[in-house]
């Protein structure tokens, strides 16, 4: 982060000289720049002129966004984006020229930056630091803004690249802009200028034209540069030329190198998605709005209308003859206005527009006679009541997929907003609600979903499907990951952008959610659009010949994905593992593999004795009844969740007083399944395990390193007897990585990069965006613990893995991987972790499927494959840890519910879900083992603010946690001992959720320095590092 | 306008039919109770004028057919829904021809009749619930697999699903719809283990279930139909002793029809 730091500046300031000349002018500009745009461009452009000299073509060509951007937020509202008066002129304008869309929205804008940031972003690793910063800087002068404008917007633009909703983002990065540029946030940025892409750019300017079959069958062609442009950017481009503002139902597709249908991904260039040179797409309904009459404009729902029409006539939309007939009245009405008794032969007429499927003759008449009885509906009315119908259809807004089931049979499977739909033939055999799902994951060609258990069964049950290739899968996953996060939580996860090599998918969505995109639609404030509806562009169409409405491209799409698909079972070599587990899945529910989950217990609480493991279990228990009873979620609830999610862990914090917050968070993002602790979380919160994971795990996303700042409990201690007492302050600096667990990626690993990823839909949104961080990385928990005159500050890292032999070792791969950079080090972690695999619990469900290909590779490492022997015995306590533990508290950190607990030093590899690892080093004291539960769970371990067990009276618990950037709870003790000694101690827990990138030391070092730095009045007695890792495989 | 889909409990006529005096001697049944023909009739009457009076259905009476034993069970030999009618192949042989005045009937209804013409198929009426959302089709020695896809295939516009009827003659032997998104199951044994699956299922599709403790429901719950009608849900009583002895529900004597003026 240092480094980078000094790079930063640098560029600022060269920044910040060019810009110098053009600011004045800028400013000026920005004043004016509402009467004409046009204008503006000029300016800009003369602008980029200047600076062009300095830093190059490239460059240049992003400035006019960021005035754009500049203007749009000084000038409007955020959410509004785009004015429709000034499109037209806009239009004319930018139609023809380059990429750099002056229109008006912050979209665009998002998009350009984003562009430049594209890869800048990936190598910059620290969200945390914007989310500091944004606040702080708010306040900032306009003034400032307009002078740093150059200097901005390349930061802007790194941070923008994480992918949320462009405006949203846009938001909070101009003020982040600004006051990195001030402060020069020199920390965490990298060098945005420096980075080599930029000269890249600089002398590459190639251009290519996109033709976009927009939903009335026209083409609308766009110009877009070739190796930056964004999925976003055309796809702002299409919207703007559609005059659509809510258009985050909406989505541009393309055919991949298969020929089968893709989503654009906004936040990837698009030449790397479409790998081809056929830049053909299709616009197209995305997310069907389940009730279209809360679309905001008319002309949203009327776009919805033209791809439901082609929906039903291309059949992908079945519906009865009465629906086809009533349908097509509704569309008769829409398009040509009210039934005219005196058209010559209107049943010719009406025969060249294609309705349905196998249109005849009656049902022409049919359609005739109901256009008849809607006289006098205007055509907004005609495309409400059709939609109105057809949202009642079954198949609405579902999107099919060709799959098998465990016994071979063809299915499919249709994702919508209410969840996941399994079809035979023509019949519906099931059904699984989002609420219902705890995991969706796929490996290679492998499909799974992990179901919540139903009131009477007691485990939950993993439902494995096949895809006809990993492709499929994948594909399939994603629509779901997408879908889900759109209808059900209220604002996407966090992308996990940072992360370098990912060898699963680290795929979120990323754009506006439902709840999100309506609650913008609400500030629309623009006169109704007028626009032409299609029905003339349709007859011609029609008459032309073509005999289907729909696009064909659009419609030969979809239907691909659809029904048309053949389902190939493809056992691929890998698939051979594979198939056993889903097989018995499916045929075995609940049983099998319930029980490794189930149990798994879950929180490792490592400092707890049995009996406050028990109290916490049943506490949690309490909780999970209470939400258990509760009424199955229809609706989504997150904010019930929430509130559960973050009070109830802190009671049995409490009680336990053990910090556990963090974990617990973590346990989230990470663990669903079955740690009681985690319980809560996992009703609550989405939870996003990536079988990638391991891919995902190694690069830690963000390097957070949460120092939770522990409050001034020195002072209470104080008080009571300042000889006496002894003030402990333990801090632990949890380093959270978390792996994913190893098993699939692995094998997959290998091989297939993306082939495996989880993601946890039930996570609540706002918790799900704070720590969701995909699950899989690695979990680093690093406890500090600082005792009065030990230790000394912060380079303790370094001396730990010295001291501890065990841990040693683990501390050791630790460094190097934090070392190591992020491409490397993720794949070293990947191999040891798949070494260390070895130990995996039994349990999990999932481990069936996932086993047999993890093995191979656990041989790897020796000394973990050792350890990894006790597989299944989550119990034992693991060789390392024991060794490790000399003294102090050999306190079993995970507790699995079902199962004694366990302490391992290393951890697990869960087979499916994942495996998490944890190391821990003590400085002087014991290494504390952890344990795993095979299920999701990534514990942190806790410590027990008792420490040694001393008999002490209990006079105060206080425990915080904060979220921002990482997670840190820092927990206060006071007891008073025997003698009327009161000793405070105050842990703090440190999670950092990051790939391998971090640098652990550094961090840690970082964490012990604040905290003696805030209380200096305490010593530092125990550092704890703790590192969590999943592993993949078990059997070694 | 957008009635078409009609969802449920919002009927216009109902179709009925005569009982004829063969059903005493000749119609299927699984038990071997006697039934009094008198009191049938009686009985079936009541029904009736409780449909067209109290519920303020216009009722069509299909005259009773002598050759046709069963032919009072309108239900099995036609589905209907919205403006859809599906003309079933009935399961049991001797029943095939009830679905020929049953045609006519809806035809003149002018209800946009499908028929069930595959060789394979068999459906009986009794074997579909439907939940104003998606349908339930009972497979049972009556109905297989075929005749539910042909339903699926008739009725597009809504889900169907399978339920595996191990006991008994129908799906609606064991269950009916309360209202709007509840059904009513027996709790009679052989109603438990039929429907275990099926109540999955339901459940899955968020409906409530209701276990009912009177051990044949259907002698004192009437169909949905008029729970819905009235807004209390009010039970109206309606004594159907002599056609259960031939596994006849009340559900089974009419076929519901939802006829929306405006089309």
């Amino acid at each position: 982060m240092t480094t980078e730091a000094g790079s930063e500046t640098e560029v600022k300031e060269k920044a910040e000289e060019s810009a110098a000349q053009p600011d004045q002018s800028e400013t000026a500009k920005e004043e004016s720049q509402e009467i004409a745009n046009v204008e503006g461009e000029e300016k800009e452009k003369g602008k980029e002129k200047e600076k062009e000299g300095k830093e190059g073509k490239g460059i240049t060509r992003y400035l006019p966004t960021w005035f754009k951007k500049q203007k749009s937020q000084s000038q409007t509202s955020p959410t509004k984006e785009v004015p429709a008066t000034e499109e037209p002129v806009n239009k004319g304008v930018e139609g023809e020229e380059e990429p750099a869309p002056e229109v008006n929205g912050h979209a665009e804008e998002v998009e350009e930056k984003e562009e430049v940031k594209s890869e800048e972003v990936k190598e910059a690793t620290q969200p945390e630091s914007n989310s500091n910063v944004s606040a702080d800087t708010e306040p900032l002068a306009k003034e400032e803004k307009v002078e740093d404008t150059t200097s901005k917007s390349p930061e802007k633009t790194k941070e923008t690249a994480d992918g949320e909703g462009a405006e949203e983002e846009e938001k909070k990065k101009e003020p982040e802009g600004h006051v990195e540029a001030e402060t020069d946030g020199g920390e965490s940025q990298t060098s945005i200028f420096q980075s080599p892409l930029r000269l890249v750019r600089k002398n590459k300017m190639k251009v290519v034209v996109c033709h976009v079959t927009v939903l009335d069958g026209t083409d609308f062609t766009c110009e877009v540069e070739q190796k930056r442009a964004k999925g976003q950017y055309l796809f702002f481009k299409v919207c703007e030329h559609l005059n659509l503002l809510e258009k985050d139902y909406f989505g541009l597709m393309y055919k991949d190198n298969h020929d089968e249908k893709c989503w654009l991904d906004p936040t990837k260039e698009i030449k790397r998605q479409i790998r081809s040179n056929n830049w053909q797409f299709a616009f197209g309904v995305k997310f069907y709005p389940p009730d279209p009459s809360q679309l905001t404009e008319d002309i949203t729902r009327y776009l919805l209308c033209l791809q439901l029409r082609e929906d039903v006539a291309s059949g992908r939309l079945p519906c009865s003859f009465v629906t086809h007939a009533l349908l097509g009245s509704y569309t008769l009405q829409a398009e040509l206005g009210d039934h005219e008794p005196d058209q010559p032969r209107p049943l010719d007429f009406i025969s060249q527009l294609t309705f349905a499927p196998n249109q005849n003759k009656e049902m022409e008449e049919k359609i005739l006679e109901l256009h008849k009885s809607h006289r006098g509906m205007t055509p907004a009315q005609a495309d409400l009541q059709f939609l109105e119908n057809a949202k009642k259809l079954s198949m609405y807004g579902v999107d099919l997929h060709h799959a098998k089931d465990s016994e071979a049979v063809d299915i499919m499977l249709g994702v919508c907003a209410n969840g996941l739909l399994v079809y035979k033939d023509r019949l519906r055999i099931n059904r699984f609600a989002w609420p219902k799902i705890l995991k969706i994951s796929y490996k290679r060609n492998n499909f799974y979903i992990k179901i919540r258990p139903g009131e009477t069964e007691q485990f939950e049950s993993t439902v494995g499907f096949k895809l006809q290739n990993h492709r499929s899968a994948k594909r399939l996953w994603k629509v779901c990951v997408e879908n889900h996060s759109f209808f059900r939580l209220n604002a996407p996860e966090p992308p996990t952008k940072a992360r370098f090599l990912t060898l699963g998918s680290k795929f979120r969505y990323s754009g506006r959610t439902q709840a999100q995109t309506r609650l913008a639609s609400s500030l629309i404030d623009r006169p109704a659009p007028s626009f032409e509806r299609t029905s003339s562009k349709r007859i011609s169409r029609s008459l032309d010949g073509a005999p289907v409405i729909s696009i064909t491209e659009a419609g030969s799409e979809t239907a691909e994905n659809g029904r048309d698909h053949r389902l190939e079972l493809h056992s691929d070599s890998k698939a051979e593992e594979v198939d056993l587990s889903p097989a018995d899945v499916e045929a075995i529910p609940s049983q099998q593999q319930s029980p490794g989950r189930a149990e798994p217990a879950s929180s490792q609480d490592l400092n707890k004795t049995q009996d406050e493991v028990l109290k916490h279990q049943a506490s949690i228990s309490q909780l999970k009844r209470s939400f258990m009873e509760a009424p199955p979620p229809s609706p989504p609830q997150p904010n019930q969740w929430e509130k559960r999610l973050t009070s109830s862990p802190a009671t049995i914090r409490v009680q336990q007083q053990q910090v556990v917050s963090v974990p617990q968070t973590e346990a989230a993002s990470a663990d669903n399944t079955s740690s009681e602790t985690k319980e809560p979380a996992k009703t609550t919160e989405v939870e996003i395990e990536e079988t990638v994971v391991i891919q995902e795990v190694s690069r830690a996303p963000k390097p957070v390193v949460v120092t939770v700042t522990a409050d001034p409990p020195a002072a209470s201690p104080a008080e009571h007897e300042p000889q006496d007492q002894k003030v402990k302050v333990e801090e632990e600096a949890v380093v959270v990585e978390e792996v994913s667990p190893a098993k699939p990626e692995k094998a997959s690993s290998d091989s297939e990069s993306e082939e495996e990823a989880e993601y946890h839909p039930n996570v609540p949104a706002s918790i799900s965006q704070s720590q969701i961080p995909e699950g899989k990385e690695e979990e680093e928990q690093m406890k500090e613990e600082e005792e009065e005159q030990k230790q000394a500050s912060a380079p303790v890292v370094p001396s730990l893995p010295v001291e501890v032999s065990q841990p040693a070792e683990e501390m050791s791969q630790e460094e190097e991987e934090s070392k190591k950079e992020e491409m490397q080090v993720e794949e070293k972690k990947d191999d040891q972790e798949e070494k260390e695999s070895g130990r995996e619990t039994e349990d999990s469900t999932d481990d069936p499927m996932v086993t047999p290909e993890e093995e191979p590779e656990g041989l790897m490492l020796p000394e973990e494959s050792a350890e990894a022997a006790p597989t299944e015995e989550p119990e034992q306590p693991k060789m390392n840890g024991e060794a490790s533990l000399v003294e102090v508290d050999p306190r079993p950190q995970v507790i699995c519910c079902s199962e004694p607990p366990v302490v391992k030093t290393e951890m697990v590899t869960i087979s499916d879900t994942f495996a998490a690892q944890k190391t821990e080093i003590a400085t002087k004291e014991v290494p504390i083992v952890h344990t795993e539960t095979k299920t999701i769970t990534y514990e942190a371990a806790q410590l027990d603010g008792n420490g040694d067990g001393e008999p002490g009276v209990l006079m105060t618990a206080q425990t915080i946690t904060s979220e921002s950037l990482c997670t840190t709870t820092t927990t206060h003790i006071t007891k008073t001992l025997k003698g009327g000694l009161s000793e405070t101690r105050i842990e703090k827990r440190i999670v950092i959720t990051g790939d391998c990138d971090i640098d652990h030391d550094q961090a840690l070092a970082q964490a012990i320095k604040e905290a003696k730095e805030q209380h200096p009045d305490m010593s530092v007695t125990r550092v704890v590092v703790h590192k969590e890792t999943e592993l993949a495989e078990e059997e070694d | 306008m957008a009635g078409l889909m009609a969802g449920f409990g919002h009927y216009t006529h109902a179709v009925v039919r005569g009982i004829p005096a063969s059903l005493a001697k000749e119609a299927l049944r699984t038990s071997q109770a006697e039934v009094d023909l008198t009191r049938a009739r009686t009985e079936h009457e009541a029904y009736v004028e409780v449909l067209r009076t109290r519920l303020g259905l216009e009722v069509v009476e299909l005259p009773a057919d002598e050759s046709l034993p069963d032919c009072v069970f309108v239900e099995d030999a036609a589905v209907v829904c919205g403006e859809t009618a599906l003309i079933t192949r009935p399961g049991a042989e001797s029943r095939r021809r009830e679905t020929e005045v049953m045609k006519e009937a809806l035809k003149d209804l002018n209800l946009n009749i499908v028929e069930m013409t595959d060789e394979n198929a068999t459906l009986d009426g009794g074997d579909v619930l439907f939940t104003g959302r998606e349908f339930f089709v009972g497979l049972s020695k009556r109905t297989n697999q075929r005749g539910a896809e042909i339903l699926a295939d008739a009725f597009k516009d809504y889900a169907v699903s399978t339920v595996p009827v191990l006991e008994g003659l129908h799906l609606k032997s064991f269950c009916s719809m309360g209202g709007p998104g509840l059904i009513i199951i027996g709790s009679s044994e052989p109603a438990q283990k039929a429907l275990k699956v099926g109540s999955c299922l339901f459940y899955n599709v968020g409906l409530d279930t209701i276990y009912n403790n009177i051990p044949s429901f259907e002698h004192a719950i009437h169909h949905y139909s008029v729970f819905e009608k009235l807004k209390d849900h009010m039970l109206i009583p309606v004594s159907n002793m002599e056609k259960v002895k031939v596994d006849g529900a009340l559900t089974c004597c009419s076929v519901l029809i939802s006829k929306n003026p405006n089309i």
